[in-house]
């Protein structure tokens, strides 16, 4: 039976190893960290219908039963090729052989560090969206740093997107629907809090985003200012003090808020320009994994028996990406079916 | 606040800085407003760390001033400069350090323009030989003199003679910290530091027991811009921009600015007595304003020279409270007098800031 | 006093932290419309005050949205209310009544 490796174990990953797993074939996972589940497992709901993160975690989990072998705390070392197989050799110091190799290892959000006028790790109350998940995890109203309940709130979009000084030209796609989801669960948390998204273009693509868009101005009354974020600073009573320009007004903006959310994108993974190296998969400008094309092989890379899925080439939402998996199974199915 | 996102920072911008053999380049306009600054730079340097520094009586203007005022053309511009390069040259230094910081932007914009256009380098290295028959060779090291202080900072403190601490309260002093815009928001990674959070002044005033205030508005310009100063009626534009850094850092209630620029130093210093007689607004509570000494003579201050020395008498905004809080001994009798003790005259008093 | 040749001005950015939204409140009770505004301009485009003044229902929106009444009243007095603006906005906000309602606001004594 041919053995396919999934690199990988986020949703991507899982789901394409389940579909492999279901036209019988031999599945193994690598996953670098302990957990299945990737960025997803940290997320508590998803946009745009609140859909619990667990449960999309928890049903692919379910799916997987017994039928996958998951190689944890695992990874990619040095890759070798001869004829249709692939060598991997592993952090755990084993050597695997495999007909196919699915490359689904996803991305590293952005590290607000490197955008030093925001403040990020310099003044506490900047957090990134990640970190306002952690909040989510009761119903209690969002707090400062000091235990102030939060009276103004401001969501910052591309933070480390669609900015060339950071060598990120791309959208990341799902974070202005993130920011309007996050904007609404603070509303419902902290229903006098003044809610500002400070945005430079709302990019609502998706089925349902700009229902949730409407729903965020006619009933949270949360307030979309068109604007970059210049500069943050701290005034003596520890709120944050924000430069940016109204761009439909034309005119600079000031306003102090006590709490700054930024909406940090997504970034290629580390080991997954490691692993495009090793596996001699090109990158695109944006250091995403390029396939043949994005249009009908879209899960195909330019080496033989090596796919790629979810947003280990370029940032797709969760529907997406596990759209994006079945389709990377499908197209292993037909290669190892054709040789 | 946290020092560990700053410190975060600070690794992405540290530089090489000169060890010793400085050749000095000075700046026009601070001999006149602080007209003590340089020399005491040259003192600490010679007398207290016993370097070698060159101060060339040859050497001129770099032309900033003109240059950013539209005045003096680029090419002249980079003419004078490299004749300040040949000075160096000449003198066998390899190690630039100027005082003022439009200066070292410009020092740096052209080293730049000549690293990317080297037959721009090669037409001024042809201009200057037919102007004035001298050659030269591009510095090995070019920072700000702050950068060479910062440098020195933990040896100066080893040797101060006070801390900027209250002598009164025991507490750390709380210290205004100005950075001129051209020492790191055009080359942001040839500063100390960044832009901004820059660190060649809070690294100095820390290491010396201060306590550096993050105000909202610490990294807006003095609102010099050469252009907007130098034609009076858009002078406004100027104040305007003191005055929004004075209603921002207020609240804090600073013991001291302190800057690393001469144009910031003037319009920081002068400025309060402006905003004082145009808006009726003093920044302090005991009305004497908030004192704005250069880097070169609060390190003057720490190391126990005499303030009358070092110049802090043609200030605007008396420095006496501050030096009470120091604990600096100074005789107040010869603040105005000269080396033999004839009276010079003293400064008009403002309407409203209260003067010592 | 010396006469220096020249003034210190005021800062002319938008400050949230002073301006305050009561004409847009009072206004959002009574017409929630208001706040389903995407700002698209499409209302001004075809405004007939447009053509011979300033005005324009997209600013005017925005304005009441920072809070920025001495504006918004020197505009408003531009208004026809002919209305025509309501038939091209996307978003079906009742732009006449606004305009309506804002006057009626500005007459208060809050404002």
């Amino acid at each position: 039976m041919p053995r396919i490796a999934v690199i990988g174990g986020g949703v991507a990953g899982m789901e394409v190893a389940f579909r492999l797993s279901q036209l019988s074939f031999e599945v193994d996972i690598i996953e670098k960290s302990f957990i299945l589940g990737g960025h997803v497992h940290k997320w508590q709901k998803l946009f745009p219908d609140f859909t619990p993160a667990h449960q999309i975690v928890d049903q692919l989990k379910n799916q997987l039963r017994d039928k996958v072998n998951i190689l944890f705390g695992n990874e990619v070392i040095k890759a070798e090729q001869e004829n249709t197989k692939h060598i991997l050799y592993l952090s755990d110091g084993t050597t695997q052989v495999y007909d196919a190799i699915v490359i689904t290892t996803g991305f590293k959000l952005f590290n607000a560090n490197r955008k030093e006028e925001y403040g990020y790790s310099v003044y506490p109350n900047v957090i990134t969206s990640s970190e306002l998940e952690e909040y989510f995890q009761n119903d209690k109203p969002i707090i400062t740093k000091e235990n102030r309940i939060v009276e103004r709130i401001a969501f910052i979009h591309c933070v480390g997107s669609r900015d060339e000084k950071v060598g990120n030209r791309h959208c990341s796609k799902v974070c202005c629907i993130t920011a309007v989801k996050q904007a609404i669960e603070v509303a419902q948390r902290n229903p006098d809090a003044e809610i500002y998204l400070f945005y430079m273009d709302l990019r609502m693509f998706d089925r349902k985003f700009e229902d949730l868009y409407l729903q965020a101005q006619t009933e949270y009354g949360i307030k979309f200012v068109r604007g970059r974020l210049s500069e943050v600073s701290e005034k003596a009573d520890s709120r944050l003090f924000l430069k940016l320009e109204d761009t439909l007004l034309g005119k600079p903006l000031r306003l102090t808020v006590d709490l700054v959310v930024l909406m940090v994108g997504m970034e290629t993974a580390e080991n997954s320009i490691q692993l495009a190296n090793a596996l001699g998969i090109p990158v695109g400008q944006d250091n995403f994994m390029l396939p043949v094309n994005c249009h009908s092989q879209k899960n195909i890379t330019g080496n033989r028996g090596i796919f790629v899925a979810g947003c280990a080439s370029g940032p797709k939402s969760i529907g997406e990406t596990l759209a994006d998996a079945r389709s990377a199974a499908l197209e292993v199915y037909s290669y190892l079916n054709c040789n | 606040m946290k020092n560990r996102g700053k410190q975060l920072i600070w690794q992405n911008y540290q530089k090489d800085i000169a060890d010793d053999h400085f050749f000095y380049v000075r700046s026009c306009i601070r001999q006149n407003f602080f007209p003590g600054a340089e020399t005491t730079f040259l003192r600490i340097l010679k007398d207290v760390l016993n370097k070698d520094v060159y101060d060339d009586p040859s050497h001129t203007t770099c032309t900033g001033i003109g240059y950013h005022t539209d005045i003096v053309p680029l090419e002249t511009t980079m003419t004078v400069v490299a004749r300040q390069f040949a000075l160096m040259t000449e003198k066998g230094y390899k190690n630039f350090i100027p005082s003022c910081v439009t200066s070292f932007g410009l020092y740096l914009e052209i080293l730049e323009t000549w690293h990317n256009y080297p037959e721009v380098l090669e037409k001024t290295r042809s201009n200057l030989m037919l102007a004035t028959g001298r050659s030269f060779v591009l510095p090995e090291n070019i920072v700000h003199a702050s950068d060479v202080i910062y440098k020195f900072r933990s040896e100066i403190a080893k040797k101060a003679k006070y801390r900027l601490v209250n002598i009164h309260t025991g507490k750390p002093l709380k210290v205004v910290e100005h950075i001129g815009c051209h020492y790191a928001k055009m080359f942001p990674d040839k500063s100390v530091g960044g832009a901004e959070f820059p660190r060649v002044l809070s690294g100095i005033i820390e290491e010396w027991g201060g306590e550096v205030i993050d105000y909202p508005e610490r990294r807006h310009c003095c609102g010099f811009g050469f252009r907007q100063y130098f034609i009076k009626a858009n002078r406004g534009y100027t104040f305007s921009s003191v005055k929004k850094k004075f209603d921002s850092m207020s609240p804090y209630e600073p013991d001291l600015i302190v800057t690393n620029c001469p144009g910031c130093n003037v319009f920081l210093d002068k400025g309060q007595y402006v905003i004082s007689e145009q808006e009726g607004i003093v920044y302090s509570r005991d009305g004497y304003g908030i004192p704005v000494l250069t880097f070169e003579e609060l390190t003057g201050v720490v190391l126990g020279f005499d303030p009358w020395d070092i110049g802090l008498q043609v200030h605007q905004v008396s420095v006496e409270p501050l030096l009470d809080k120091i604990g600096v001994k100074y005789d107040i009798q010869k603040k105005y007098t000269d080396k033999n003790n004839r009276l010079l005259g003293k400064p008009v008093k403002p309407t409203l800031l209260k003067t010592l | 006093m010396p006469n220096f040749g020249f003034s210190i001005h005021s800062p002319t950015h938008i400050d949230l932290d002073k301006n305050y939204r009561t004409i847009f409140n009072y206004v959002k009770v009574k017409e929630p419309s208001i706040q389903k505004c995407i700002f698209c301009g499409s209302c001004s485009a075809t405004c007939t005050a447009s053509n011979y003044s300033a005005m324009s229902l997209r600013k005017v929106n925005l304005l009441l949205h920072r809070g920025m009444v001495q504006e918004v009243r020197s505009l408003t007095e531009q208004c026809l209310l002919c209305g025509k603006c309501y038939l091209v906005c996307p978003r079906n906000v009742n732009t006449r009544r606004i305009i309506l309602l804002i006057h009626e606001a500005l007459k208060m004594p809050l404002s």
